[in-house]
């Protein structure tokens, strides 16, 4: 796994930002993809079927990427599934709690300066930043 | 046409988020490791991003409607509350920890690795847990 990689990384982030502009141009919405999620966890009225979509779309790309290019799948972090589960806990409950993660208040939100976004996504740096240290460098990678 | 263009947008993400990096939880621990051997990888992903979102940002404030539908639904809120913030406290602990956040998550998910699957199974959990706390302790 490369450790540092600006090419990839900004045509990848182009890519995501031609993903958000779309949705915006055509259907004039936000690709906030933790609320889209909920909308298919917990069937939304009326929005079922584009959410559906958005994220069957990332399925299907998800899986075209992996059959050409399975190595950028890679975890690389050791984490027990404990871990993952409980990760995967507080990403679902934060993100409904606080209305959006990367792609609502990340991407869309700070492009449009909403001064919630850009408190949630300085929140959410932080609070990474400080996780990814303590459990790095105080506890050693234990989890 | 509107799932149509959904699913395009999906595409278009999952394509951006692998490309990007933002798959491989090591990247992005390494992003938020700001005090060890740190990788700003991710910085480019969300400047390139941003760049392409604002212009069409921009573009769409000079217009009447989004092309299929009668209205754009665009958040308008600006307060600051205690949830939002919150919210993007615990989002960012569980980020930390996993290293995924929903949309690689969720584009992961076909790679069947058992570290995104029981990611993933903990954000149904966590999204029908916040759905339960919502109607007992927020309903007012």
């Amino acid at each position: 796994m490369e450790h540092f990689t600006p090419l990839a990384s900004s045509i990848g982030g182009i890519l995501i930002g031609l993903g958000a502009a779309i949705m915006l141009v055509f259907n004039g919405r936000i690709a906030g993809i933790s609320g889209i999620f909920e909308g298919v966890v917990l069937p939304d009225e009326g929005a079922f079927d584009w959410k559906t979509a958005f994220v069957g779309g990332l399925l299907v790309g998800g899986g075209i990427m992996f059959v050409f290019v399975p190595e950028w799948f890679a975890v690389g972090i050791e984490r027990s599934m404990f871990g993952f589960i409980v990760a995967g806990l507080l990403v679902g409950f934060g993100t409904r709690l606080g209305n959006g993660c990367t792609s609502g208040h990340g991407v869309c939100g700070l492009s449009r300066m909403s001064r919630r976004s850009v408190v949630a996504t300085l929140t959410f740096m932080a609070a990474g930043i400080a996780t990814v240290y303590v459990t790095r460098h105080l506890m050693g990678g234990l989890l | 046409m509107r799932n149509v263009i959904a699913f395009i947008s999906g595409l278009f993400f999952a394509s951006g988020l692998v490309v990007g990096g933002m798959t491989q939880p090591k990247k992005i621990v390494d992003f938020l490791d700001v005090t060890g051997n740190w990788d700003p990888s991710l910085a480019f992903v969300m400047g390139g991003a941003l760049l392409v979102n604002a212009v069409a940002y921009r573009w769409v404030q000079s217009q009447s409607q989004p092309f299929f539908d009668s209205d754009f639904y665009i958040p308008q809120r600006s307060d600051l509350d205690w949830k939002l913030i919150g919210g993007a406290a615990l989002f960012g602990i569980g980020w930390g920890l996993g290293g995924y956040c929903p949309g690689p998550a969720l584009t992961a998910v076909v790679s069947a690795q058992t570290s995104v699957l029981g990611f993933v199974g903990g954000m149904i959990g966590g999204v029908l847990l916040y759905k339960g706390f919502d109607r007992i302790a927020l309903s007012n």
